[in-house]
This record gives C-alpha cells, sequence and structure tokens, in this order.
C-alpha cells in the first residue's frame, strides 16, 4: 500500500486552533482533516469547507416522512378499517384529517431527525466495525489535531506551526486510504 | 443619542389624526335606527337564489349568537306566546342593531390590544434575556426598552376601553358587565363573583401596576448601570432578581389577563389553554417588533454594533415561536373538535361559519408563510426578508385578536373596513410615537451592561 507523509500538529485551545487555521490557510497550505473533541462553530467556514447538505436531505427525509403518515393513516383509519372518529363517523379523509395532525408531526420529525443522523454517520463514513480513523486518542478528550500533507514542504510548515502555538509536531507515515 | 426623525414623528402624528378621524366616523355611523336595520335585512333576504345558502349559514350563527347572549331565556319564553312570531323578529332585528353599534367598539379595542400586546410581549423577552444572563441579546435592550414605554399607555387604554364599554357604552364588548343579561343567565351568574366590574377594574390595575413597576425599575438599573464603574455589577445583578420575580408573576397575570380582557367576551366559553395561546401570539409579536425596529434603526446606521448574527436570532425567534403559536392553535382546536361538547364547540362554529377566511387565512399566514420563508438559515440573514416575513406576521397575528373578539361581539356583521384600519393606524401612530420618543432618552448601547462586550463580538 502507497504511504504518504503527513504532519500532525497539535493543540490545546480551540480558539488557538481557530487562528491557526486562518493563518495556515492565509499560507496557502491545505489542511487535510482536524479533530476536536467536540464541534468548533466557524471551523468549517476556517477551513473553507463547502457548506453542509445535510439541512437538505433532512428537509427532503420530512417531507418523505408526511407523506408516509398521510398514507398510512388513510389506509389504516379510512379504507382498511373505517373508524368512527370523535363520534363523527363521516369516513372521510379531509374531515377527520385534525385527528391525524399528531401523526403527521410525529412521523414528520421521526424521519427528518433519524434518517438524517444515519446520512450523517454514512457521510462521516462511519458504521458499525468501522477501525477508527482517529489518529490520537487524546482528541477525543481535551486535544485538537491538525493533519496537513507534506510535499517537500517539512520545515517550512513545522515553523509555521510552531509559530501558531502548536504543542507538538509529528511527522507520521500515512497509509492512502484509496 | 438617538433623536425622534421629524419625519418619523410627523408620520406618527399623521396616523394618529386620520386614525382618530376614522375612528370617530365608525362610531357616528354605527348607530343604525331600527327601521334601517329591517330594511337593511330584507334586503339581503330578497337577494335570494345564489345567496340562499349565505342566509341559511346566517341564521345558523344567529342561533348560535342567540345561545352565546342569555337572549334566549326571553326568546323561550316568547315560545309560549302566540306573537313569538313578531317577537322573533324584533329581537333579530334589534340584536344585529346591536351588533352593529358594537363593531367600532370591537374595532378599536382589537387594535388597542394588539398594540399593547406587542409591547408586553417584549417586556417578557426582555425579562428572560436578563433571567438567562443571555450573552447575545444585550445589544438590542436599548430597542427592547424604548418599545416597552408602551406597556403602561397601552394597557391603560386597553382598560379604559374594556370599562367604557360597560359604563358609557351600552355593553358592547362584554356582556357579563350588563346587568339585564346577567339576570337572565345562570352560567354567568355563578361566574358574577369574578366578572364583575368592580374586581375587572381592581384585577387590570394590579396587573398593570406590576408589569410598569418592572417595566420602570429595570430601565432604571439598565441606566445606572452605563453610569457605574466597570466592576460595579450591583445594577445587573438587582435587574436580574427583579427580572426573575416579574417572570413569576408575568406569567400569573398575562393568563389571567387574557381571561378578563379577551376570552370573558364568550362567558360561557372556556379553554385551559388561553393564556398560553395569547402569550404566543403577543410573543412572537413582541420579537418582530423588536427585529424590526432594529433593522430600520441599523439602516439609519444607528446600530453600527448590530450584526446579522443578531438578526439571525431574531429571526429563528420569529420561526421558532410562530410555531409554537400554531402548536398551541391547534392544540386548543383539537381537543374541542375532537369532543365535540356543544357548550365549547360553538366557538369553532362561529368561526368556522361566519369567519372562515380570516380564522383559517391566519394560520396560513403565521404558520405556512414564516415556516417557508424562514426555514433557509441564510434568509434569516436578510433584512428585506425579515421585513417582509415579519409584516405578515402582525397582520397575521392582528386578525388572531380579531378572530377571538369579533365573533363574540359583532357576529356576523364583521368587515376589515375604515373602523378597524383607522383604529390600526391610530394606535400604530402612538405606539411609534411612545417608542421612539422613549429611544431618544438613553444611549442605543447599553454599554454597561457586563455582557456587552460578548454581545458585540456575538458571532455565528
Amino acid at each position: 500500500m502507497e504511504t504518504s507523509k503527513v504532519i500532525h500538529a497539535i493543540y490545546t485551545d480551540d480558539d488557538v486552533l481557530m487562528s491557526a487555521v486562518k493563518r495556515v490557510k492565509a499560507e496557502k497550505h491545505h489542511i487535510e482533516e482536524i479533530f476536536t473533541p467536540f464541534p468548533v462553530h466557524g471551523l468549517d467556514k476556517a477551513m473553507g469547507l463547502a457548506p453542509t447538505r445535510l439541512a437538505i436531505t433532512s428537509f427532503i427525509y420530512g417531507c418523505i416522512g408526511l407523506t408516509v403518515a398521510i398514507v398510512m393513516m388513510n389506509f389504516i383509519m379510512i379504507e382498511d378499517w373505517p373508524q368512527d372518529i370523535g363520534g363523527k363517523p363521516s369516513f372521510s379523509y379531509l374531515e377527520n384529517m385534525p385527528a391525524f395532525v399528531p401523526i403527521m408531526f410525529e412521523l414528520t420529525v421521526f424521519f427528518a431527525a433519524h434518517l438524517m443522523v444515519i446520512t450523517f454517520y454514512l457521510r462521516s463514513r462511519m458504521w458499525p466495525f468501522k477501525k477508527a480513523e482517529n489518529p490520537d486518542p487524546r482528541t477525543t478528550d481535551d486535544h485538537f489535531l491538525m493533519e496537513i500533507a507534506i510535499h517537500n514542504n517539512q520545515l517550512e510548515l513545522e515553523n509555521l506551526l510552531k509559530e501558531t502555538g502548536a504543542v507538538e509536531i509529528n511527522i507520521v507515515e500515512k497509509e492512502e486510504a484509496h | 443619542m438617538y433623536t425622534f426623525s421629524n419625519r418619523l414623528k410627523t408620520f406618527s402624528i399623521a396616523l394618529i389624526i386620520i386614525g382618530a378621524i376614522g375612528v370617530v366616523y365608525g362610531f357616528m355611523t354605527s348607530h343604525k335606527s331600527f327601521e334601517d336595520v329591517e330594511t337593511m335585512l330584507a334586503a339581503e333576504a330578497s337577494h335570494g337564489g345564489g345567496h340562499e345558502t349565505e342566509t341559511k349559514a346566517h341564521v345558523v350563527a344567529g342561533d348560535t349568537e342567540h345561545a352565546d347572549n342569555s337572549h334566549d331565556a326571553n326568546a323561550h319564553d316568547a315560545l309560549a306566546d302566540t306573537e313569538h312570531h313578531v317577537d322573533d323578529h324584533t329581537k333579530h332585528v334589534e340584536h344585529v342593531q346591536h351588533q352593529i353599534a358594537n363593531r367600532p367598539w370591537s374595532a378599536l379595542y382589537v387594535a388597542a390590544f394588539f398594540f399593547f400586546m406587542i409591547a408586553l410581549g417584549v417586556l417578557a423577552f426582555y425579562a428572560i434575556q436578563f433571567a438567562a444572563q443571555a450573552g447575545w441579546s444585550p445589544v438590542l435592550f436599548r430597542v427592547m426598552e424604548g418599545i416597552t414605554a408602551y406597556v403602561l399607555p397601552g394597557a391603560l387604554i386597553v382598560l379604559a376601553i374594556a370599562v367604557a364599554s360597560g359604563t358609557i357604552g351600552h355593553y358592547n364588548l362584554f356582556v357579563w358587565m350588563d346587568p339585564d343579561v346577567v339576570a337572565h343567565d345562570k352560567l354567568i351568574q355563578g361566574k358574577a363573583g369574578y366578572l364583575n366590574l368592580t374586581w375587572f377594574i381592581i384585577r387590570g390595575l394590579i396587573f398593570i401596576a406590576g408589569w410598569s413597576l418592572y417595566r420602570h425599575f429595570a430601565r432604571k438599573f439598565s441606566i445606572a448601570q452605563d453610569n457605574a464603574d466597570v466592576n460595579d455589577n450591583r445594577n445587573f445583578k438587582k435587574s436580574f432578581r427583579i427580572a426573575a420575580a416579574f417572570l413569576v408573576f408575568y406569567i400569573y397575570t398575562e393568563s389571567i389577563m387574557s381571561w378578563d380582557w379577551i376570552m370573558s367576551v364568550d362567558p360561557h366559553w372556556f379553554s385551559t389553554l388561553f393564556g398560553w395561546y395569547v402569550f404566543a401570539s403577543m410573543f412572537v409579536s413582541g420579537i418582530t417588533v423588536i427585529a424590526l425596529v432594529t433593522i430600520y434603526l441599523k439602516s439609519k446606521g444607528l446600530l453600527p454594533f448590530v450584526n446579522n448574527s443578531h438578526l439571525h436570532d431574531l429571526a429563528k425567534f420569529m420561526f421558532g415561536i410562530s410555531i409554537f403559536w400554531t402548536y398551541l392553535w391547534f392544540s386548543q382546536f383539537m381537543l374541542i373538535w375532537y369532543s365535540n361538547i356543544p357548550e365549547e364547540v360553538t366557538y369553532f362554529v362561529t368561526r368556522f361559519q361566519d369567519y372562515q377566511l380570516p380564522f383559517l387565512g391566519m394560520v396560513v399566514m403565521n404558520f405556512v408563510f414564516p415556516l417557508l420563508l424562514l426555514m433557509n438559515s441564510d434568509y434569516k440573514r436578510i433584512p428585506w426578508f425579515i421585513v417582509m416575513a415579519g409584516i405578515v406576521i402582525l397582520c397575521g397575528h392582528y386578525i388572531d385578536i380579531f378572530n377571538m373578539i369579533m365573533p363574540a361581539t359583532v357576529g356576523d356583521r364583521w368587515f376589515i373596513g375604515i373602523p378597524e384600519i383607522s383604529a390600526i393606524l391610530l394606535f400604530a401612530g402612538l405606539f411609534i410615537f411612545v417608542a421612539f420618543t422613549a429611544l431618544t432618552k438613553a444611549p442605543l448601547l447599553a454599554k454597561g451592561n457586563p455582557f456587552i462586550k460578548e454581545s458585540e463580538h456575538f458571532h455565528y
């Protein structure tokens, strides 16, 4: 398997990390990945990542949930086994609609939330029994790790990262994922 | 310091004058003679043909109206009478005559309550910011303080109109104020210990005193904090404590106020979540007005410290509370619709028969419109989007109050015409005048607030 050299810079504060990211971006280096113990607001923008499309998928899932609820209630309560709802045996979907609104609401939320989380996991390539990609377990506690690929500029990068306040700099041989 | 621009001042005074003329005109034209109403009803009935269904609906609505008011006690006696046909006709004409006379009162009351409710909603929002020690909002405090200046005059006007309708008027808003009605109505008699004019006035004055006291001291501490030493946060702490106390007082009094000032127009009907429902309406209207005033002042370059993250948060509240309002609107409706108990369901029957357009239209304006317009995160930062959504939300919540009062007072004789629009103009002018005058009294940045730096740097 092919290997490449990457540099791992470790920070202990999210504000320092943020200014370091801005500095590195200003020097026109490409940041491979950043590992943090908690979500850092504005980090995606500072890294220049494309805006997330997760919200759009969530909206679509919500619409699917709403549709499922409408069709399901029509089948269960009106077609398959017509129900007398609230002493109003009209057996009309439209007239009984208020009784179905809570179900529509719940299924909209259920679909939107669950499917969005699952999408998020898959998009982040996290599935059961997956080997963790995390290069340093300390990033799950209180350290922040910035990974930058080295292209014959090791010294320059090391100096830059030291200036930005990295507490530790490691050079790592990384197996290419693809 | 902000100076109330002459253009805006002239505009607000012009609104007050035009509104006042319209309101007077509304009152002057509301006294129809018995014969006039009789001719009008005959003309409506003789349209026939395509209007037949409409007339039927009207008769049904008239019946529910009668069931609501206690005139039915008389009507039942009249049934035994051989002349009951003539008597019924007279009663119906008199009833319609009374409804027509109620219209300018109701129009005035709805608009007065709407603008008062905005100020009270802002006051609650302001208190929440202090109680929660919010870090994002202190740059908006002076805007909120300006708007809440309207709580005292606004509330006094609402109470004055309510009391006047039962003293100098002919019981045009609250039928329980009419001793003649109470004498024939067992249900209202049972509630007379609570629903009587003296106790109504005392309660109203207690509410107004509590709200105004909090507003007075919160404003005082806010300004004192500006002038205090950097490390001296005593005024802020005092404000924090009274905000917490006020919120407890507010949630009780707001609820009772909504029963008194709104729900009692239908003295037979009650809903246990009515206080929450009115709260949602006032809260979302208040937040919308904060956003609109902020955008206005920012467009004049007076709020350089307000950035689009602050607007984003206000718009999120507009979006969220609109959905909260819908949740309560639907909860109230669904339970009553489901159980279908006659004395409860008349409330919605009247609204679906005579108020279908405003009743369902407001759900579109207060729910569907903000939901679709403000769902996208980026749109919540665009001022003209917020203004557009805000205007629709405000119109929707005016109609919400309209739907709460009008069916009980004017029945199917409603229209949004000169009396209603003039009343809106009158109180809009007064509201602008009072709020912007209050804005000139202090710098637009509450610089002494311990969270002001966090708020200025607020970025999301």
